[in-house]
């Protein structure tokens, strides 16, 4: 991509997003395009990340293991469900993901969590992502007991107008009264350290682009 | 037996002062002990026992000096041993009450003087030397004797021959023999210390020697493989080295269930754990422990053994047929009566235990296999079950007596446990019930259905990953957590342990959930206990390096709970808690950080207000106040002061209330600029904040600097507009304390009186705690030594109130009340209505309270009411007794009651009748008593008593016998005026007696006194100039005489 191009896609991608800097942006730009490698620019032909490339990612920079939790997070940053994450999903996905409000978290985080798309989490999308998070317990008859009455505990504690699903608005209540709630089903926000590491590593050496 | 005494003696908890030994069997075993090795050094090494200590051993002793007989110099108060040093200096000298010792040999001759003593003299001088090997061998010596525990005698060899005298040969040899003996008490400690345990090394080994029976290959057996990691076995039955044993430990055991990894676990006394495993290379093991702990061996297996758990249950009804079956080989063994008995009562609640046990087994298993079983249990089997656990502690109290005398009852003991350990696990669990008895039992007789709930969340929390814990955890946080039933809820299923452990983990998410849980559930002072012994406190001190503020939020105010008692408190401290919760508390510095935050972060702000809170529940010991200190504290609090969240303001005010006890606070807290804001604060909304803030005022004010700043930066009015409140009793008693304190300054009495607080202090003489009243008697009692104040005080009816508050029992209130109203006796009319009201014979009567404070106050207080009082000498009369009393009150050893006793007879003294009364009473040779002293208050008063004294009789002539004069004589070379003055009318006094003239030339008073003569007092020029006259016209007398 020719000086120019870049030029403009960084302005423009720093407009758009607010939690970035322009050098900030310009760090993530070169991270995606160092990440795709050196693909020569057809028509047609779109440049991105596929599914397990990011995965990938995921999995090697934020530690996660979850592997319906990743494809999901794969599927919150892929906006226009090509398959692929263009370098303007990437910024866009990596603002909310390393930086987003509250609020904007909490709408990625119930995007994950809902598995079907359908605006509500229901009973058993709850058992489907929590059904690893138990040990098993040999002596006991029905494994899937501890899990079932998780998923109980959990609507208890969420679901608000006691309809036996999460709504958003069930969702943003319950994670109000308390954060910890916000990946209620799984991680897929990166932790804390893994972030800093990230940002540590791709944001550094401001002198190299002084131009901001 | 330096390692012995630090490590394994009991030493209360820090305090004030020096440390004391605890009243415990082990202690006094270790006195015993080492009393034992001296009383026999003499005999033993009777050439080291003339060796002369480094330093001597120094301690107060009970001995009296006429104990001593031949061989010691006894003379009054001191004794000096005949036997000396090099030097000459006795090796034993006694100035009662210090005793100093510097040989073994005169250690020995101590002791046996000591007879039934010993034990209390050993202790004193253990308790005030704490390192008695440095002491003895100087401080290299000491560490040289460290060494040879490690490369033991050829180092020794080697320094006796480099440096071939004598006596660092007898060193050498002493030093060994104290090495012995510590080694010897450390053994002896182990031993005790084995006894008390509740897993002792013979239940655990028997376990595992029954496990062994049933383990190997087949699906019939209970476990794979068990065994020890060593197969060194110590005396005490431990296998764990020695190291480990004093933490405790037993010892190790690998395990390989059916159906599970090796698991290498500690049996120590407080129960059984998952360690670090042993290490492949060297065969070490990781002592640290990694898994929670179980009361034993089954427990543990059970919970991580499912095929254990199930085999176990079918053995139970096997191991119970067992005993019977080993009976008859057991009786010939039994040669020791009373373990033949205690084999037969434990064999025979073994029998019933194992019928409930075979019962539970069946009736539970079905429903929750992890359950505690008695919970289950019906409220009548519980009854029989207690029976029999009383039966079983009888039987197992003498066997363990039995254990002491090894080698023989061995064989007999092991058949007994062998039948015990079957039902180990109950065994142990009955003496944990003992231990807290009431709460469990109430949580059994009726348990809630929260108990079940929060015991299934607690089942996840130990078995689920991240999201799954953090769920339960917010789910357990739903529960009303103030509820002790909760409370003891999550205590009860083992939730505290759980909760503990996820503070180790590296998830912040089940760090945040897990802290906020403790945050709630330590307001319960049990938990608090549960927190600090399972370990918690460490952990939260650690979190509070944390780079998530959150985290280190919650973490600070769960210490500030936890650490309310004083263990807790310690441990803080020991873990360099203090200096981080300070740390804490420098928010301002990181201002220029980041502007975004991370999700779960709280502000700076919020930080220093946790770590104020904090250190505001630790600032309640001694110690930690100094830490605070050390750490730089104070300044930081200044500055956290000057912000205006109340929130904040409350916890800093709170610590800096608390810790401005310490002397060097109060400086600091002056010097920092402190009281200014404390003023401001003053005027707050926050009930609790004035209250602190009052407080704060109160402790400082002892310091006149800081009451004049009180009074600059404006504080006084708010004070006063305070006293109008008096709902609140708590800021009430602060407010009046603050009024009290700052009213020891005069300006302060008249901004007082400006601003109307005598009359309010006055109307809140009736109807108030004790503690308010104290600070408002206080204060009346400063501003009363101002004529107008007592004017006002009654005016306003004041009198009345304060001599009815004589009759109370509360010290530091009678020690007010008499000074309030001897301030106000100053006053004629005053006076007449504290005699009307009957008050001075209830002062009267308060020299017979036991407080050597409340008599002296009292005694002081009489003073002016004698004086002023219409007919004094008549009113004194009256009192039944009263004289006497006073005369005998002159026997204390308090130096106040006696100036004040002192005071008071002087004032008594003035009628002649009264004087002829306690002459009488024998006043004269007790006040002689009196003259050796330093103390120069007592010296004025004692003076003026005497030369009041005079007056009577014979009196002169009596204190010339009693030898008063020469002491007196040297009380004008004091530096107090007062002094001086009473002294010289003393001397002009007694020098109408010709012999005491002659004493007094003889002491060199003529000098003294020409001196005085120069003085600016007139009364003292003319008293001096008096007794010179005296003295001279004896002179020419006797001249006059000579030559006619």
């Amino acid at each position: 991509m020719n000086r120019k191009k870049l030029q403009k896609l960084t302005d423009s991608l720093t407009k758009n997003c607010k939690h970035f800097s322009k050098f900030e942006v310009k760090c993530l730009i070169n991270l995606f395009y160092n990440l795709v490698g050196e693909v020569t620019e057809r028509q047609g032909v779109i440049i991105g990340l596929d599914r397990n490339a990011f995965r990938n990612i995921l999995h090697m920079t934020f530690g996660m293991t979850d592997d319906m939790i990743m494809d999901r997070v794969f599927r919150g940053f892929d906006k226009d469900n090509d398959g692929c994450i263009s370098v303007t999903e990437w910024v866009y996905g990596l603002s909310v993901f390393l930086r987003g409000t509250l609020e904007e978290k909490m709408k990625y985080c119930f995007e994950v969590f809902d598995l079907n798309g359908d605006s509500f989490i229901s009973k058993e999308e709850m058992f489907h992502m929590l059904k690893n998070s138990l040990l098993k317990q040999p002596s006991e008859e029905d494994p899937d007991e501890g899990i079932k009455d998780l998923v109980e505990i959990t609507l208890k504690k969420m679901d608000h107008d006691h309809d036996g699903k999460l709504s958003f608005a069930d969702y943003e209540q319950a994670v109000r009264e308390e954060t910890l709630l916000l990946e209620a089903f799984g991680p897929c926000l990166p932790d804390p350290k893994s972030q800093s590491e990230f940002e540590a590593q791709v944001f550094k050496d401001p002198n190299e682009f002084n131009e901001v | 037996m330096g390692v012995a005494l630090t490590r394994s003696a009991q030493w209360t908890a820090a305090g004030h002062g020096a440390k004391t030994l605890e009243v415990t069997p082990l202690n006094e075993a270790i006195v015993k002990e080492i009393i034992m090795f001296v009383e026999s050094f003499i005999y033993k090494y009777p050439q080291e026992a003339n060796y002369v200590f480094v330093e001597p051993l120094e301690w107060k002793t009970n001995l009296d000096p006429s104990a001593f007989g031949s061989g010691y110099a006894v003379s009054g108060t001191t004794v000096k041993s005949e036997e000396a040093d090099k030097n000459g200096e006795p090796l034993l000298y006694l100035s009662v009450p210090q005793i100093k010792i510097r040989s073994f040999g005169q250690l020995s001759r101590m002791l046996y003087i000591a007879k039934n003593m010993k034990l209390k003299e050993a202790q004193a001088c253990i308790e005030a030397n704490r390192n008695p090997v440095a002491k003895i061998l100087g401080l290299d010596y000491n560490i040289i004797s460290e060494k040879i525990g490690n490369s033991f005698v050829s180092n020794i060899l080697d320094k006796i021959t480099k440096d071939d005298d004598s006596e660092s040969e007898i060193k050498m040899k002493i030093a060994l023999q104290l090495k012995q003996l510590d080694l010897h008490l450390l053994n002896h400690s182990l031993k005790h210390i084995s006894l008390e345990i509740r897993l002792n090394p013979g239940t655990v080994k028997n376990d595992i020697e029954l496990l062994k029976q049933f383990s190997g290959k087949g699906k019939q057996t209970v476990l794979e493989s068990i065994e020890y990691t060593s197969d060194y076995e110590f005396s005490n039955g431990c296998r764990a080295p020695p190291w480990r044993q004093i933490k405790g430990e037993i010892c190790y055991v690998l395990v390989k269930p059916h159906d599970a990894e090796t698991l290498c676990v500690t049996c120590s006394k407080e129960g059984v754990f998952l360690n670090g495993g042993k290490t492949d290379d060297e065969g070490q093991i990781n002592y640290e422990r990694k898994g929670e702990i179980y009361k034993d061996l089954v427990t543990l297996l059970k919970e991580k053994s499912a095929i254990f758990s199930e085999n176990m249950s079918k053995q139970e009804i096997k191991f119970s047929e067992q005993p019977q079956k080993d009976q008859p080989n057991e009786a010939p063994k039994e040669e020791v009566a009373i373990t033949h008995k205690a084999s037969v009562t434990s064999r025979k609640s073994t029998q019933e235990k194992n019928r409930i046990n075979l019962g539970r087994s069946q009736l539970t298993k079905r429903l929750e296999p992890s359950l505690n079983w008695r919970t289950s249990v019906s409220s009548k089997d519980r009854n029989t079950l207690r029976d029999t656990q009383v039966e079983k502690h009888g039987g197992k109290l003498e066997k363990s007596r039995s254990s002491v005398s090894p080698g023989r009852a061995q064989l007999i003991r092991k058949s007994v446990e062998k039948i015990e350990e079957i039902i180990s696990d109950s065994s142990s669990e009955s003496e944990e019930d003992e231990e807290q008895p009431d709460h469990r039992q109430e949580a059994n007789a009726d348990l809630p259905s929260e108990y079940w709930q929060i015991q299934k969340l607690v089942k996840y929390l130990k078995g689920g990953n991240q999201t799954a814990t953090v769920i339960a955890l917010c789910s357990m946080k739903d529960f009303n957590l103030a509820q002790e039933t909760c409370q003891l809820a999550i205590r009860d299923v083992g939730g505290l342990e759980v909760l503990i452990n996820l503070l180790e983990t590296d998830e912040v998410k089940c760090k945040i959930g897990s802290l906020k849980i403790l945050k709630e559930i330590s307001h319960n002072p049990q938990i608090r206990r549960n927190i600090v012994d399972l370990g918690g406190l460490p952990v939260m001190v650690n979190i509070l390096d944390s780079p998530h503020k959150s985290l280190k939020c919650l973490a600070a105010e769960t210490i500030a709970n936890v650490a309310k008692f004083r263990r807790a408190r310690r441990v803080v401290r020991r873990h360099g808690g203090i200096t981080k919760l300070v740390a804490l508390l420098d928010c301002g510095k990181h201002s220029g950080e980041p502007a975004q935050s991370s999700l779960y972060e709280t502000r700076d702000v919020e930080v220093a207000r946790c770590g104020a809170l904090a250190l505001w529940s630790c600032s309640k010991s001694y110690a930690n106040k100094e830490a605070i200190r050390k750490a730089g504290g104070i300044p930081l609090l200044a500055r956290l002061l000057k912000t205006s969240h109340e929130n904040m303001l409350i916890p800093v005010v709170g610590t800096l209330q608390e810790c401005a006890s310490e002397e060097n606070y109060r400086a600091a807290i002056k010097a920092e600029r402190i009281i200014e804001n404390l003023v401001k604060n003053l005027n707050s909304e926050n009930e609790q904040l004035q209250e602190h803030c009052a407080m704060a005022i109160y402790q400082c004010a002892e310091d006149e600097e800081t009451r004049d700043l009180v009074r600059l930066h404006g504080g006084l009015k708010p004070l006063a507009s305070l006293l109008n409140n008096t709902d609140n009793k708590e800021r009430l008693a602060a407010v009046t304390g603050a009024i009290w304190k700052c009213s020891i300054s005069k300006e302060n009495v008249t901004k007082f009186r400006e601003y109307k607080a005598i009359e309010t202090l006055v109307g809140l003489l009736t109807d108030q705690p004790e503690e308010v009243l104290v600070n408002v008697v206080g204060a009346l009692g400063e501003c009363c030594q101002e004529h107008e104040n007592r004017v006002i005080i009654r005016r306003c009816g004041g009198i009345q109130p304060l001599v009815n508050l004589l009759v109370g029992i509360n010290q530091a209130l009678l020690v007010n009340v008499t000074k309030a109203v001897g301030a106000c006796a100053v006053e004629p009319e005053s006076m007449m209505i504290i005699d009307r009201l009957d008050g001075v014979r209830l002062l009267w009567s308060l020299l017979k309270n036991p407080h050597p404070d409340v008599k002296a106050s009292a005694a002081w207080a009489l003073c002016p009411c004698i004086q002023n009082a219409k007919d004094a000498g008549e009113m004194v009369r009256s009192f039944v007794g009263g004289l006497e009393l006073v005369v005998n009150l002159l026997k204390s050893d308090n130096k106040e009651v006696l100036a004040s006793v002192c005071a008071v007879i002087t004032n008594i003294a003035k009628d002649q009748e009264n004087l002829a009364v306690i002459t009488d009473h024998g006043v004269v040779p007790l006040l002689s008593k009196l003259a050796n002293t330093n103390n120069d208050k007592l010296r004025r008063h004692l003076a003026e008593t005497i030369s009041r004294c005079c007056m009577w009789g014979r009196n002169r002539v009596a204190f010339g016998e009693h030898k008063a004069v020469a002491p007196l004589v040297r009380y004008l070379k004091s530096n107090d005026t007062n002094v001086h003055r009473a002294t010289a009318q003393a001397l002009y006094q007694l020098s109408e007696d010709a012999d005491n003239c002659v004493t007094m030339h003889e002491n060199g008073a003529v000098k003294l006194l020409l001196d005085m003569v120069g003085s600016p007092d007139e009364e003292l020029q003319e008293a001096a100039a008096g007794c010179i006259s005296n003295i001279r016209r004896l002179a020419l007398a006797i001249e006059k005489a000579r030559y006619s």
